[in-house]
């Protein structure tokens, strides 16, 4: 039997960086999170905000720890499955990703040790420091991994002599077209993934009466701040999608399932999308509302996928489907915010057990929110991997077989069911323990391991009775 | 523009040499896990290496990301020719790190599944670089900068020879690093150890060295030719092996581990000149596997301020947690 190394390779890569990308985007968020907590409990000396802080710090270590490890495997994918693009690109993409790493090492080096374990052992003023650095630390980490993948999406600032990348220019390649769009979005999404996560969980315990006090500072909080950045997210994402249009046309197209050109495109709420016969089935649509949001205008004009040739155009189904799914959780999460914003005006928030209930419920949502987002754009590239100079086919291992990228591919799946799955269950039985009552005394990190996970202390087991 | 490479080859064989002596001795703790007297000497010995292991291991995520940037042709060869090798080593790591985090959160019937994923995940992950090192020996084989050979070139009877000769020497290094670390009973159980696994290692030496110029004209012609100074490598490896014999001999307990590491370092300084200039044999050279000028420097500036940071911490970390590692002065 033969097996497609291009198509095994793509989902491989798929696999292996949607489970990544959910660690470091919940760290980002909770990162800020963390900072704004050590910052009010530095400002207002009360133990209840560091206790909070304490307890975030914990989960934090845990999924950091996750995301580093996650991400040693993201640092040879380039190389195993996708040595030709990473060959002729290395000029611009080596440098980028090295910082990304440089900056990571730099982050744990000075800071992510002290804001884990060293509370009692350094003054509250550069613990405050630490939380904020460790937060700036996951901004620019992300900022290079972005600016890599928009110059993926939209090449700027190089040129090609013999088929290889060479910088002309750092500023513009760095700075490519779409990365200021694609980063504030995501930074966005992180604030959103970390709030909805941090709300989520105060209302669980806000339920089961547990650490109401603290647990009601930390859901008004998140609350005021979703309300502001779930609609702000919105409008970025239009902003993002119109840069999108101005470079990546067929990705717009795609989305919009819009097969051919027209003036006053209809916005589909539903369609199936049948690449083969060139159209959608069972469409339903609002008139000229796609257009109005593309264009802003209700009779401008949107290309259509026909415009290119069948080859060209990306798998229409699955940015279609994946861009309503990211729209309509986007959409719940305005609503839910709103919501929240309104309960807490009036004052009712806390007799409000059906909208804590809701809240326990959105935890995994921005998270599938976050991967639907990364499929429409990812997919919507196809078939390109540097857009409009190197196809993903180009850009395979020309060594790689079939067998090979399979053998790893199951591999990959194994190793993370096994080690995602602990990871989980330890994070759960974190969360289910609580909140102590007091700010707990740290150990002596004399003799102690100075890593993310050991800042938890949550036994893994059951406790034998 | 100046060249840069030089500058880059500096500093990536630097990156080179740290992880394999730091992860090698942590790695080797690993290796010698199922063989220890009981389970709190297990304890003490992962206690000894708990403070540094991740440290350790980013020398390896640093060294991926600066080949990428500085010599992308060693990259975009080595992980294709290597996939199977490379999946497994991560695999390995993966399953050693999470069992360093989760053994001491486990309930004690527990932690056997535990020391299992340690011990397995450390050696194939030491495996897969022996493994690595012989196909680096035996070259690749190329056609304009890309690499040709099939999924299994990588596993052969030399590159096993040197995966099990990677495994003995992890296991040297972390046998001698335990004697440094403790006392007693598990000190001179370590050193048992350290003197069959310095057996054995020399016994893989003086295999590898007769193998490779056998079946290597580049390697041959190097040694027996052009430079004979290289002899000294040999040499010294054999001086420095014996005063390490002699060194578990007495109650040394800095001195072994010393040793180990600078038979290490021979060994790597007398694989890179084997080759040198060529960093993907038999073809290409350093300057050949080079990235632009541009971006060298590029990258160059960044690390010139963080690395003495990065290195800073680390000698902070090894200086808060010198000393011995006792039975009751675990964290948990």
């Amino acid at each position: 039997m033969e097996f497609d190394p291009l198509l095994l390779s793509r989902i491989q890569f798929a696999f292996v960086v949607s489970f990544h990308a959910i660690f470091p985007v919940f760290t980002i968020g909770l990162a800020t999170y963390i900072a704004l907590l050590e910052g009010i409990a530095y400002r207002t000396k009360d133990p209840d905000w560091a206790r909070l802080s304490q307890f975030w710090i914990k989960i934090f270590a845990v999924v950091f720890g996750m995301g580093v490890v996650s991400g040693l495997v993201m640092a040879f994918q380039f190389g195993t499955n996708w040595s030709e693009f990473s060959y002729r690109s290395a000029n611009f993409l080596g440098p980028v990703l090295a910082y990304e790493v440089v900056t990571a090492f730099f982050l744990e080096a000075a800071f992510l040790g002290v804001l884990l374990f060293g509370r009692n052992k350094v003054p509250p003023g550069v613990h405050l420091f630490a939380a904020i650095m460790v937060a700036v630390g996951t901004f620019i980490s992300s900022f290079w991994i972005l600016s890599a993948n928009s110059w993926m999406h939209t090449p700027a600032g190089f040129e090609l002599r013999d088929g290889m990348v060479h910088v002309t220019s750092w500023l513009e390649a760095i700075f490519n077209p779409s990365f200021p769009y694609r980063f504030t979005h995501m930074a966005v999404a992180s604030l959103l993934t970390g709030g909805f996560v941090v709300a989520g969980i105060s209302a669980w315990y806000l339920l089961r009466g547990h650490a109401v006090t603290a647990s009601k500072r930390a859901l008004k909080m998140t609350l005021i701040m979703l309300a502001v950045a779930a609609p702000a997210q919105l409008i970025i994402g239009d902003f993002h999608g119109l840069n999108t249009l101005e470079h990546q046309p067929a990705k717009v197209a795609a989305m919009e399932g819009a097969w051919e050109t027209q003036e006053g495109l209809p916005l589909l709420l539903f369609a199936i999308p049948d690449q083969a016969n060139e159209t959608n089935h069972f469409e339903i649509g609002i008139p000229k509302l796609a257009s109005l949001i593309l264009t802003h205008e209700w009779d401008g004009e949107v290309q259509g996928l026909k415009e290119w040739p069948a080859e060209e155009r990306p798998p229409v189904g699955i940015v279609f489907w994946s861009f309503r799914v990211m729209v309509a959780i986007g959409m719940l999460m305005i609503g839910v915010a709103l919501w929240g914003a309104w309960l807490l005006y009036r004052r009712r928030l806390l007799d409000h057990p059906v909208y804590l209930r809701v809240l326990t419920l959105m935890i995994p949502l921005p998270f599938v929110a976050v991967l639907a987002g990364w499929f429409v754009t990812e997919v919507g590239r196809q078939p390109y991997i540097l857009y409009g100079v190197i196809t993903v086919q180009e850009g395979l291992t020309p060594s790689l077989t079939g067998g090979m990228a399979l053998f790893t591919l199951i591999g990959y799946i194994v190793v993370y069911a096994l080690v995602f799955t602990a990871g989980l269950y330890y994070l759960t039985r974190i969360v289910r323990k609580g909140m102590p009552e007091e700010l707990e005394e740290q150990q002596d990190p004399q003799g102690r391991p100075k890593r993310p996970l050991s800042a938890a202390d949550t036994p893994l087991d059951e406790p034998s009775a | 523009m100046f060249d840069f490479t030089y500058i880059w080859v500096m500093i990536i064989g630097f990156g080179v040499l740290m992880y394999v002596l730091t992860d090698g001795f942590d790695l080797g703790v690993g290796i010698l896990f199922p063989f220890a007297r009981s389970e709190q000497d297990r304890d003490i010995m992962m206690n000894t290496v708990a403070p540094v292991w991740d440290g350790n291991e980013t020398w390896l995520v640093l060294g991926g990301a600066g080949l990428l940037a500085a010599f992308p042709l060693v990259y975009t060869v080595f992980l294709p020719a290597l996939y199977i090798g490379v999946f497994l080593m991560l695999a390995g790591l993966i399953f050693r790190g999470v069992a360093f985090e989760f053994r001491f959160k486990a309930a004690k019937g527990r932690r056997f599944l535990w020391n299992a994923a340690f011990f397995g995940g450390s050696l194939v992950a030491t495996f897969a670089q022996g493994a690595v090192v012989g196909t680096f020996i035996q070259g690749f084989e190329t056609e304009n900068f890309r690499y040709v050979g099939g999924p299994m070139d990588w596993l052969t009877p030399f590159t096993v020879m040197t995966g099990l000769g990677m495994i003995v020497g992890y296991g040297l290094l972390g046998a001698t690093w335990l004697m440094l670390k403790t006392e007693g009973e598990t000190q001179r159980w370590a050193r048992g150890w350290a003197y069959r696994l310095l057996a054995a290692l020399m016994v893989f030496f003086v295999i590898v060295s007769l193998w490779t110029p056998l079946t290597d004209d580049y390697v041959r012609s190097r040694w027996f030719d052009n430079l004979t100074w290289l002899w000294l490598l040999p040499l010294a490896t054999v001086l420095v092996a014996a005063r390490l014999w002699g060194s578990l001999n007495r109650s040394y307990e800095a001195t072994p581990f010393i040793y180990t590491i600078l038979l290490f370092g021979l060994f790597y300084a007398g694989l890179l000149f084997s080759k040198w200039p060529y960093v993907v044999p038999p073809n290409y050279t350093f300057h050949d596997a080079a990235s632009a000028p541009e971006s060298q420097l590029f990258l160059l500036i960044g690390l010139l301020f963080v690395v003495p940071f990065v290195l800073m911490y680390t000698a902070w970390t090894y200086y808060v947690f010198r000393g011995k590692v006792r039975a009751d002065s675990g964290y948990h």
